[in-house]
């Protein structure tokens, strides 16, 4: 067992070094004030990198189209991933189904940067996700809450993003995630060794790590924002609420002008906290994608369930 | 201005906050005793002891220099004496020469940098440092990290991952292609930076 400590981070999770944690977190600490696009072909991976991604997310269909084509989505064929690492000088990341160590494993052979372990998949286990302690890539894992958050770092997550509902072009979801998983955070302050016990048990998680959470009231690792993101300001309202980055999926390559709406989204998660700068980014970005009204959503369509 | 030589009242340092570990190096900074500030428009360069470039995607940062218009008055900020220190993407923005892509510069080392010439993510580490001026066992972290091939006239190495330079500096400009400000506790890499923006602070007004 080894302890993290990077800046006042610190958290001991078995099976890690000191060292592997200071580099894995370390990698999306440079990603921090970014966008990540979610890309599907070299192309637009170049528009991407052109209009200031600092990473891409290399997937066969976009969340939009998984929904619309059905089927169990799996992660993307190594052909067309390694044709967007050929591509771009920025980070590739890539999807594998939760639970499916062996896409992972995949993955961690073509050297892809960082591994998401995604809900916009369809589950290969119901029971177990992936035990990311024994990769060396870094792993990014979707949460609702603070307990799902805490699950993923304790398995090895060495950042987290609130999940939003993908695809959806519906900023709602996000939004409640984030809230969430902030309120809940906030909630454990103040409270007493056998409460955050119960905390603890309540969430499937070890004491060391809830009681870390109390006390510095924030998460051990990055915390980024992902899921119906489809404007400059509803990225920049995921910066307000607390995200350090925002992933864009579908939002970008399902509007009508990709590489201005790409370019605004950059602008508008550096720029967060201005008003007047928003305002300028905003104007004239053509049709933003066709959104769905998530209370309309059949539970089953719902991706943000997914996981244990 | 005996005072300032405790750092307490020098002027912040800068931090470019565009994108990267701006974060992370203000908490070192602070962790020194310094003030920071977040630099994302111009009005953020005014009156400032000292300016770090972080960590990040140096593509995005240049795309948002360029669009903001930051990048003149940056420029003007990095040639003017004050102390500057740099790491990863921020070294890779004032190499003379930047390779894999080619990229533009503010060209201010005259160094050459290969971005990511250490490989991906997959190859990310701390690794030791052989240095003459930094404590003996001092690492750095390296995340896909720029590697610089070749060190111009009026360069000094100040650490070598093996046969690699890996910090530089020339005159007011410090480099790393590694990251001191993401590792716990006070740094000598940072702390260096520190010492020089209070040296500086001590200046005479005018006197850089």
């Amino acid at each position: 067992m080894s302890s993290l400590q990077t800046k006042d981070r610190s958290v001991s999770i078995p099976g890690f070094t000191a060292e592997e944690l200071v580099s894995k977190i370390g990698f999306f600490e440079q990603l921090k004030g970014g966008v990540i696009m979610d890309v599907i072909d070299p192309e637009q991976a170049r528009i991407a990198e052109d209009a200031g991604a600092c990473a891409v997310m290399a997937l066969e269909r976009v969340p939009a189209d998984i929904r619309k084509h059905g089927g169990v989505a799996r992660a993307s064929d190594p052909d067309m991933i390694a044709s967007i690492q050929r591509t771009v000088s920025i980070p590739v990341m890539a999807k594998v189904r939760i639970g499916h160590f062996v896409e992972a494993q995949m993955l961690e052979s073509m050297e892809v940067d960082c591994i998401d372990e995604s809900e916009v998949l369809t589950p290969a286990d119901d029971e177990f996700q992936i035990d990311k302690r024994s990769f060396k890539t870094p792993f990014v894992c979707g949460c609702r809450d603070l307990g799902e958050a805490l699950r993923r770092i304790h398995e090895g997550a060495s950042m987290i993003r609130t999940k939003g509902e993908a695809g959806t072009g519906n900023v709602v979801e996000a939004v409640r995630h984030m809230r969430t998983l902030l309120s809940q955070i906030r909630g454990l302050r103040g409270m007493d060794a056998l409460q955050l016990e119960k905390k603890a048990v309540e969430m499937r998680v070890p004491f060391d790590l809830v009681a870390w959470v109390a006390e510095r009231q924030k998460l051990p690792v990055p915390n980024f924002s992902a899921g119906g993101v489809a404007t400059p300001a509803d990225a920049a309202l995921m910066m307000q609420l607390g995200a350090e980055t925002v992933f864009v999926g579908s939002g970008i390559f399902k509007s009508g002008d990709p590489s201005q709406r790409a370019k605004a989204m950059v602008r508008a998660v550096a720029h967060f906290n201005e008003p007047k700068i928003l305002v300028e980014i905003s104007r004239g970005l053509g049709e933003a994608m066709v959104g769905i009204d998530i209370n309309l959503m059949p539970a089953h369509e719902r991706m943000a369930g997914r996981g244990v | 201005m005996a005072s300032e030589a405790e750092g307490g009242d020098t002027l912040p340092v800068g931090v470019l906050a565009l994108q990267g570990d701006f974060v992370d190096h203000e908490a070192a900074l602070q962790r020194h005793g310094l003030r920071t500030r977040q630099v994302r428009t111009v009005a953020d360069l005014d009156a400032l002891g000292g300016l770090v470039l972080p960590g990040g995607e140096s593509t995005t940062m240049l795309k948002l220099l360029e669009v903001d218009g930051l990048w003149e008055p940056l420029g003007a900020v990095l040639r003017s004496g004050l102390p500057v220190f740099a790491t990863c993407a921020g070294m890779i923005l004032l190499a003379e020469q930047v390779e894999n892509p080619v990229q533009r510069s503010y060209a201010l080392l005259p160094i050459t940098v290969v971005r990511n010439g250490y490989g991906r993510q997959f190859h990310s580490g701390t690794f030791a440092l052989n240095s003459a001026v930094l404590p003996a066992g001092t690492s750095g972290t390296f995340i896909r990290a720029p590697r610089i091939t070749r060190v111009g006239m009026g360069c000094d190495v100040l650490a070598a991952r093996g046969d690699d330079p890996v910090l530089v500096q020339k005159g007011p400009i410090m480099a790393a292609c590694f990251h001191p400000e993401l590792q716990p506790g006070p740094n000598p890499v940072v702390a260096r930076f520190v010492a020089a923006v209070r040296k500086h602070a001590m200046l005479p007004v005018g006197g850089a």
